[in-house]
């Protein structure tokens, strides 16, 4: 376990039962990270078929989140690579805003155990694009060209307006005189740039929209954008583990230009090509190396995904269920802690679900533990307050009669109050189920797997079909839990309750 | 078989009951009446223990009514609420049986009990596999009165067992019940608001009013020399009043 990891076990007192399993164990094969967007997850999977087809055992765990979840994970050892910029390296995760050389940020990076391992040959940072027209009849070549042409309208991203190194700090740098400069969404922007009506806008320089509208870069020529070099990240102790992975990835040095990073882009995204067969024909064009690709089928996929969601679903609402109904018989009985439970539990549902996911980190790393640890503490509320509500709801007489009887409480609560309120916890379990299995989708982004694998890629890649490959059976299968619990209702709540 | 000695109940800032004494004999039958608040209910949930005195002692059969002894002394008594608080979930007979069942008497003594019990309340065989919902209000009065005789109690408290039902039913139940009483010579408590209730059943009357006792005593002795203007105010408002010695409906 690396350092830096709290391991605030006590803190999460529910899931510790769970958390006493999370240590990784020693894994033969070597963990690939990516981030959810395409150019990462084209890296990782260039990176992982390059392992495979070297004889090393590698898996790619595809578009697990962020660019803090994937360095954590790097920091836990949950997995060994991912691709990185060195902006976002010294910016976000080092905390020098600056920027820092390549000499200070390896030092940086070994002192946590991480090698910067090699750079893949091309820089994605912002960029001003223009069309190649334009370019050739003003003469633009630099950004500095700008300044002499007041008369061109900009159009930039919102957020390009609003950052530090954005807009304002680039008009200063270069002086640039534009009047006409507004903020646009990015498409818009595009379709702008076609049309004319805005001449110039901001874009990565990997965006693969420069190839499809031919577009120019033109060149920071007072480097005012920090570079962001793109590199891939391992963890130092590889070079003992499995001295020959940093000799593998070092075949990639240099190998990637911007424009074949392009090219790459545009045939995931525009052309709907896999990123496996983009990055398997990559590695067969430029290193000779031909890699076994497989397609996976869509039945296999569902398969799987299905299996996955199952098991989030499954696991997260049992354990839910044994701990939220003695937790509501607790609020009933007692009723000051009960508003204390019914309080805890009701914060815990104002968490954004993401968030949730994200706190679960550190204790649980990633992966399904997280996930389910989470989706058990949302199911939690439902059930509990149904449990809470249904013995309250419980007529006085009833009550009295039965301790009028000399029932003792242990014998009244089996049987006579959980029988009285089992349609309503029934209805919460039921409430909770749905919601689990709704909520279960974002558990792909932080590699849980599931039915938010295919949403997560078709967001990716504006895939409509994708989307619904993981919208549609998560949707059947929350239709299912509920019918299964209508079937189970006979069986579980007593006869003389469905009379009507 | 109750005795109460300054027994105090109060619900937040309201004086339910005033340090009242209070001295059930065995084998009588005892009406508690009054008007709405009077404390009535108070005092028989009192003496079942459903609630706990604020200040004095409630003895049942000469032994202190504690929490800790609530359980053991509850089934030596019989307690039946308006409407009847059949268990909703259970039919007929599981709701008569519960206790025993409970206690694992075996399923013959079960069955022998409720058949007797059966007979002695009129309640037709047919009606022990039905749920509550699906028999009739005077039905439920005679299962819920089969549930808290099944374990042959010393007593017998009532709250207002008859409030809940149409007069026809109401007037075929109490006459039935009277019998049951007479029968059995059980020590019987009742709670009611209707003069002509109390009196169709009382051995002696205890009239209540804003948690005190104002006088204790036959219907004819609250009438010929009435403690308190409030008791002839009572049976007056009583109308038709009672007349006097055919007091029976």
């Amino acid at each position: 376990m690396s350092h830096g990891a709290p391991r605030h076990v006590l803190l999460y007192g529910l899931v510790a039962l769970t958390a006493s399993t999370a240590c990784r164990p020693t894994r033969k094969s070597i963990a690939v990270g990516s981030k959810v967007f395409t150019e990462s997850v084209l890296l990782a999977e260039i990176t992982t078929q390059l392992l495979q087809g070297s004889g090393v055992p590698a898996t790619h765990r595809q578009q697990l989140g962020g660019t803090r979840i994937l360095w954590e994970a790097l920091l836990r050892g949950e997995i060994d690579i991912y691709p990185e910029y060195t902006g976002t390296l010294a910016q976000e995760l080092l905390g020098a805003p600056q920027g820092l050389d390549l000499g200070d940020l390896e030092r940086e990076l070994l002192q946590r155990g991480i090698r910067l391992g090699p750079s893949l040959g091309f820089d994605d940072s912002y960029a001003i694009g223009v069309r190649r027209d334009l370019a050739a009849r003003l003469k633009l070549r630099n950004l500095s060209d700008l300044a002499n042409h007041p008369e061109l309208k900009l159009g930039f991203s919102h957020e390009f307006m609003d950052r530090a190194d954005g807009w304002p700090a680039l008009r200063d740098r270069y002086r640039l005189p534009q009047r006409d400069v507004r903020g646009l969404d990015h498409e818009v922007a595009y379709r702008a740039l076609a049309s004319n009506s805005i001449q110039a806008t901001d874009l990565y320089s990997t965006d693969p929209e420069i190839l499809h509208q031919d577009l120019v870069l033109l060149e920071d020529d007072l480097r005012h954008f920090p570079r962001y070099d793109a590199v891939l990240l391992y963890r130092a102790e590889l070079e003992q583990r499995m001295p020959q992975v940093p000799l593998v990835l070092n075949r990639l040095a240099g190998r990637i230009s911007q424009s074949e990073m392009i090219q790459m882009n545009a045939r995931a995204l525009r052309d709907r090509i896999p990123e496996s067969e983009v990055a398997a024909d990559f590695l067969r064009r430029t290193l000779n190396l031909d890699t076994a690709t497989r397609r996976v089928g869509l039945s296999a996929r569902l398969r799987q995904n299905t299996e996955e969601h199952l098991s989030l679903v499954l696991v997260s609402l049992a354990s839910a269920v044994v701990i939220s109904i003695p937790l509501g018989i607790l609020a009933a009985k007692r009723r000051r802690l009960g508003q204390i439970i019914l309080a805890v539990t009701g914060t815990i549902q104002t968490i954004p679900s993401l968030a949730l996911l994200v706190f679960m980190i550190p204790v649980l790393g990633i992966g399904p533990r997280p996930a389910i640890a989470a989706l058990f503490l949302y199911s939690l509320l439902p059930i509990v307050r149904n449990t809470y509500a249904g013995l309250t709801g419980i007529a006085a007489d009833v009550l009295e009669s039965a301790e009028a009887l000399g029932l003792p409480s242990i014998a009244r609560l089996r049987l006579i109050e959980l029988p009285l309120a089992s349609p309503t916890i029934l209805a919460g379990i039921k409430t909770s189920a749905v919601i689990n299995v709704g909520t279960a989708t974002l558990g792909a982004l932080i590699g849980a797997g599931g039915y938010g694998q295919p949403i997560l890629t078709g967001i990716r890649l504006a895939n409509v079909g994708l989307i619904l490959e993981g919208a549609v059976p998560a949707a059947l299968m929350a239709l299912g839990a509920q019918a299964a619990f209508e079937l189970l209702e006979p069986a579980l709540v007593p006869r003389g309750l469905r009379l009507k | 078989m109750f005795e109460l000695r300054g027994v105090t109940k109060r619900f937040g800032e309201r004086l339910a009951l005033a340090p009242t004494d209070l001295v059930v004999p065995s084998g009588r039958t005892l009406v508690l009446i009054g008007p709405s608040g009077c404390g009535k209910s108070t005092l028989l949930r009192l003496m079942v223990g459903l609630l706990r005195p604020d200040e004095g002692e409630v003895r049942f059969a000469g032994t202190e009514l504690t929490p800790e002894r609530a359980e053991a002394l509850r089934r030596r008594m019989g307690f039946v609420v308006q409407g009847g608080g059949l268990f909703p979930h259970l039919n007929a007979r599981q709701n008569a049986a519960i206790m025993a069942q409970y206690l694992e008497w075996e399923p013959s003594r079960i069955q022998h009990r409720i058949d007797f019990l059966a007979q002695l309340t009129k309640l037709p065989t047919d009606r022990f596999g039905r749920y509550p919902v699906e028999i009739s209000g005077g039905e439920r009065q005679r299962v819920s009165l089969i549930r808290a005789l099944m374990l042959d109690p010393d007593v017998l408290l009532l709250d207002e067992p008859l409030g809940a039902l149409d007069p026809m039913t109401r007037f075929e139940l109490q006459r039935d019940l009277q019998r049951i009483f007479a029968q059995l010579q059980k020590t019987v408590v009742l709670v009611t608001h209707d003069l002509g209730e109390a009196a169709f059943f009382a051995d002696e009357i205890v009239l209540l009013r804003a948690g005190r006792i104002i006088q204790r005593g036959t219907l004819e002795e609250l009438l010929r020399s009435p403690a308190d203007p409030f008791v002839t105010q009572f049976i007056n408002a009583q109308r038709p009043p009672p007349s006097l010695g055919s007091a029976a409906p």
